[in-house]
């Protein structure tokens, strides 16, 4: 019997929310299943299990607001099906009626005006769908598979590579999507919108869950309110994490210009060969670069802990991603250095489209060993970053453009990035962090082995 | 394609790639870009939707032909 707790999802993250169970008391769960979607200040984030066994208990109820650590649900490790340990199910189990939880809406009545509006978009009878959340209200998983069995079309499912692909990558269900393209077919935007779609059910199901526990609950605060406090409790939450990082920390800064012709002219030339939807940017390679650049300066990847450097053998790197409407948020790239450039490309297409949806995963949020911010959209030369603890290191890059360049006593001109590095003098000095960016520097020089 | 369909598809397209972004805001010449705070990703999930919804294949190099409203729906227009 193991314990599921309320993972840390930074280290800024001292509470956070049960918004939804993706499972129930019986259900057989493998590790790295997502089994709850937790809010925090920051973000939501669809939360993983590590541990493969059955859900014996479910401690803590969606709406419930719970420290880090807390324990959400009992798991019983083994087989499932296996009664060894029968006599030692918590009391927890007793209180949670299944059937209250398995048993049809008899009304349509407590239910979200999201969900309502939701199921009228795509034509649905809400009272045919049968709810199956806590208090019979209808889940994410109960309109996705309205929808699915209400879109499934009869002819042969036409979509373009690229939407298939996105569809596997977020997880979505190819014939639960409405293809507005050439002949009905499926395409890339359809596939993000139902994503969209379905994220609104999401958070929606929960209004409903809350609305069903206090059936007596006054009419909550506008959205405009509430955004306005979300907004407010983002910018208290990233307040905290760089307050905190600029005092533990002792930062030390470096930067250097790279010469990116030979980067440039290779990605101009492999992305004119390519069709738009297989296209690289530039980031890609700064990004690949970077997660390289750390096999010859270890002490650039990995994490304090309880004020010892431990280094990491897998490069996960963290990528900043502004949040629209404000705030910055920095989930991880898995295995960075391992992957090849299209992959990344994929992973970093995937990971800003959920962080801006709001759909990160609990390890993405949990575990970056190294974090890179690319500010040079904006047109901003150099960006000197404050470390995101417990990592101990963040690599800047500015705007890639042409500028003043001298070579064998000559003077030309050609696109340059200056890359800059924050680093942690506990673990690493000057020198150490000189040669990081010189080795940055030196795979910049060979785009087509990155 | 007429330039209120090319406008239409712009409007549709932007909406997925950034829900709050309002096209409207815009004035014709201005770099959708910068008024609307699209980073190189978002552009290129524009460009990308754009390719989607009208099938026209568009060059990297075309990027800058894309850049304003007016100057995008001129060219959706001129490539269908």
């Amino acid at each position: 019997m193991g314990d599921f707790h309320m993972p840390s999802l930074g280290a800024d993250m001292e509470v956070g929310r049960v918004t939804e169970w993706l499972v129930k008391v019986g259900d057989e769960v493998k590790r790295g299943d997502i089994v709850a979607v937790v809010e925090t200040e920051k973000s939501t984030i669809e939360v993983e299990i590590f541990e493969s066994g059955v859900i014996e208990a479910i401690v803590v109820q969606v709406g419930e607001e719970v420290p880090v650590g807390a324990v959400l649900a009992r798991v019983r490790s083994g087989a499932p099906g296996s009664s060894e340990e029968r006599g030692t199910v918590p009391a927890a189990t007793e209180t949670t009626p299944p059937t209250a939880r398995e048993a049809p809406a008899a009304t349509a009545s407590v239910r979200s005006p999201m969900v309502r509006h939701i199921a009228a978009e795509a034509g649905l009878d809400l009272n045919a769908i049968t709810g199956t959340g806590e208090g019979g209200v209808v889940t994410r998983h109960d309109v996705e598979q309205a929808v699915a069995a209400h879109q499934r079309p009869t002819g042969r499912l036409r979509a373009s590579p690229r939407a298939r692909a996105v569809a596997a990558e977020l997880g979505v269900d190819l014939n639960t999507v409405q293809g507005t393209g050439p002949r009905g077919a499926v395409t890339e935007g359809d596939v993000r919108k139902l994503n969209v779609l379905r994220d609104r059910v999401a958070a929606s199901s929960n209004e409903g869950a809350v609305t069903a526990v206090v059936p007596e609950a006054p009419a909550s605060a506008g959205p405009t309110s509430d955004a306005k406090a979300k907004q407010a409790a983002l910018r208290r939450a990233i307040a905290a994490l760089m307050a905190r990082s600029k005092r533990e920390i002792p930062h030390y800064y470096l930067s250097t210009t790279i010469d990116m012709r030979r980067a440039s002219e290779w990605l101009e030339h492999l992305n004119a060969g390519r069709s738009i939807t297989d296209r690289i940017v530039m980031p890609v390679l700064l990004l690949k670069a970077t997660a390289r650049a750390v096999a010859t300066v270890p002490e650039m990847n990995g994490l304090m802990v309880h004020g010892q450097f431990e280094a990491s053998a897998a490069v996960h790197v963290g990528v900043a991603i502004s949040l629209r409407g404000g705030g910055v948020i920095a989930p991880a790239i898995h295995d960075a250095a391992g992957i090849g450039l299209d992959e990344l490309m994929v992973a970093l297409r995937d990971l800003v489209t959920r962080a801006r949806v709001g759909r990160l995963r609990s390890s993405e949020m949990s575990d970056p060993t190294i974090t890179v911010t690319n500010l040079g959209d904006l047109g901003v030369d150099q960006v000197f970053g404050v470390i995101y603890p417990p990592q101990v290191a963040l690599v800047g890059f500015g705007k890639v453009a042409e500028r003043p360049w001298a070579e064998g006593g000559l003077l030309g001109a050609r696109p340059t990035v200056t890359a800059t590095l924050a680093a942690d003098h506990r673990v690493s000095d000057g020198h150490r962090g000189g040669l990081f960016l010189s080795t940055i520097d030196h795979l910049l020089q060979a785009p087509e082995d990155l | 394609m007429t330039r209120d369909q090319a406008m239409d598809i712009m409007r549709d397209v932007l909406h997925q790639v950034a829900p709050e972004a309002d096209l409207g805001e815009v004035g014709p010449e201005e770099m959708m870009a910068e008024a609307l705070d699209l980073d190189s990703l978002d552009f290129l999930n524009f460009m990308i939707g754009l390719h989607e919804r009208t099938g026209i294949e568009i060059p990297e190099l075309d990027y800058p032909q894309l850049a304003t409203v007016e100057r995008c729906a001129a060219y959706l227009v001129a490539h269908t």
